[in-house]
């Protein structure tokens, strides 16, 4: 089996496995790294959204070694131990979840999407923004206040 | 998903010779396609080779009104580039519409027109703008290289290393999309030039992206939507689907295509 090596929220990890692999699998079952979630497996939900140097990526329709070298940030990966990133904080404040299980995979892509566009956030580019992200409480409108509240607290902390 | 050996070249070369040796291999690049086609097991290529070491495929270059994009090109790069908003804004618009955000993160321009899908965008834009496909071996015209359904020119062992576009005076590509797929449903691309106008249309075509001749030698004469009064694409040889029988998207054609001229700059 081929050896995979890559950075994992800062970390270095390898590991032998099956071509196969998907990003996803690798980050769940070989690292334990549960956090990033398999809603579909078929590229429409966006709840297995992790960062690959940096891009938004869908991690159910990666493969883990063609991830080699890189370096991967998962929703482990963005609170700094007890304090939570600005942009879960802003989803927990904002009531921006309902039953929590696309909250991840918001999350990676609503902080990716303020890295792309900005801080000053308008409901129409969240939306657009939002669109490979599936809800499926339809608790749309709390996460859209949730992402631009967090786009404004990340400015606030210099992130 | 089925097993297969994988290969991670570092040249042009050596990918294109792993690809001619293993004839039932498939070389991946965003793999925004080619991943979801393997999990569902309508695909089980025997050798996966991964592109995504080939840095010098990657770029955009705007010279004597040609736009080139090299293969590897991700959709967001397109979307994005400041040089392509300039010279042809028409595609860096299409580019934005593909997939979504995360999917535009990892899918290339030479995947979308190698694997040629029948609802794809890119296509629509290789054909009405008179794009030239390069390749490791040779230049293909646009007209000449999409065969079919999910079919090209391409040979074996043959990679695409970039796609020429010659800047137009005008263009716009409009897309009805699948909300949920957010494939083209039917799209149309117009693009005017001094010596006529083309028009594609992709997502409708049962074997494909297509010209309409009608469409383009109307506009030809006339470039304004009125000049599509009355025209329509034959019901006939268009999908029909859950999503939308042929004659409502023989319909969406002309609706389509009369919004592109009426946007298009």
């Amino acid at each position: 089996m081929p050896t995979v090596s890559m950075t994992v929220n800062g970390k270095s990890v390898s590991a032998d496995i099956d071509p196969r692999t998907l990003l996803v699998q690798f980050l769940r079952e070989t690292l334990q790294l549960t956090g990033t979630h398999v809603g579909c497996d078929t590229s429409q939900c966006g709840c297995c959204v992790v960062h690959v140097n940096g891009d938004a990526v869908k991690s159910c329709t990666t493969l883990a070694l063609t991830c080699e070298g890189a370096s991967v940030v998962t929703i482990e990966g963005l609170a700094k131990g007890d304090e939570l990133h600005p942009m879960q904080a802003a989803f927990r404040e904002n009531h921006g979840l309902q039953c929590g299980f696309c909250t991840p995979g918001m999350i990676m892509t609503s902080v990716e999407m303020v890295r792309r566009k900005g801080h000053d956030l308008d409901e129409h580019t969240i939306r657009e923004e939002l669109e490979g992200n599936l809800c499926r409480c339809t608790g749309y409108h709390n996460i859209v206040k949730a992402v631009a509240a967090g786009a404004k607290a990340m400015a606030a902390q210099g992130k | 998903m089925y097993a297969f050996t994988y290969h991670r070249p570092t040249s042009l070369a050596d990918a294109a010779k792993l690809a001619g040796a293993h004839s039932d291999g498939k070389v991946i690049a965003g793999g925004m396609t080619l991943l979801p086609t393997m999990k569902q097991r309508l695909a089980a290529p025997s050798d996966i080779i991964d592109l995504s070491r080939l840095d010098d495929l990657r770029g955009i270059e705007v010279k004597d009104n040609v736009v080139t994009i090299k293969a590897l090109t991700r959709h967001v790069t397109v979307a994005n580039s400041a040089e392509v908003k300039k010279a042809i804004p028409a595609l860096a618009e299409l580019a934005g519409m593909i997939g979504d955000p995360a999917v535009r993160n990892k899918g290339t321009i030479g995947g979308s027109v190698a694997n040629n899908d029948p609802a794809a965008d890119y296509p629509s834009a290789c054909l009405a703008l008179n794009a030239t496909i390069h390749t490791n071996q040779r230049a293909i015209k646009a007209d000449d290289f999409f065969v079919g359904l999910f079919e090209t020119a391409l040979g074996e062992g043959e990679l695409i290393t970039a796609i020429s576009f010659p800047v137009p005076q005008k263009a716009n590509y409009q897309k009805f999309r699948n909300p949920a797929s957010r494939y083209a449903i039917v799209g149309t691309f117009v693009a005017k030039f001094a010596d006529g106008v083309r028009v594609s249309v992709t997502g409708a075509g049962s074997s494909g992206v297509f010209r309409v001749a009608d469409f383009e030698k109307a506009l030809s004469a006339n470039f304004a939507s009125s000049a599509l009064d009355g025209k329509s694409v034959a019901a006939s040889g268009l999908n029909s689907d859950i999503h939308a029988d042929a004659a409502y998207r023989a319909h969406l054609i002309t609706v389509m295509a009369k919004r592109a001229v009426d946007a298009a700059k």
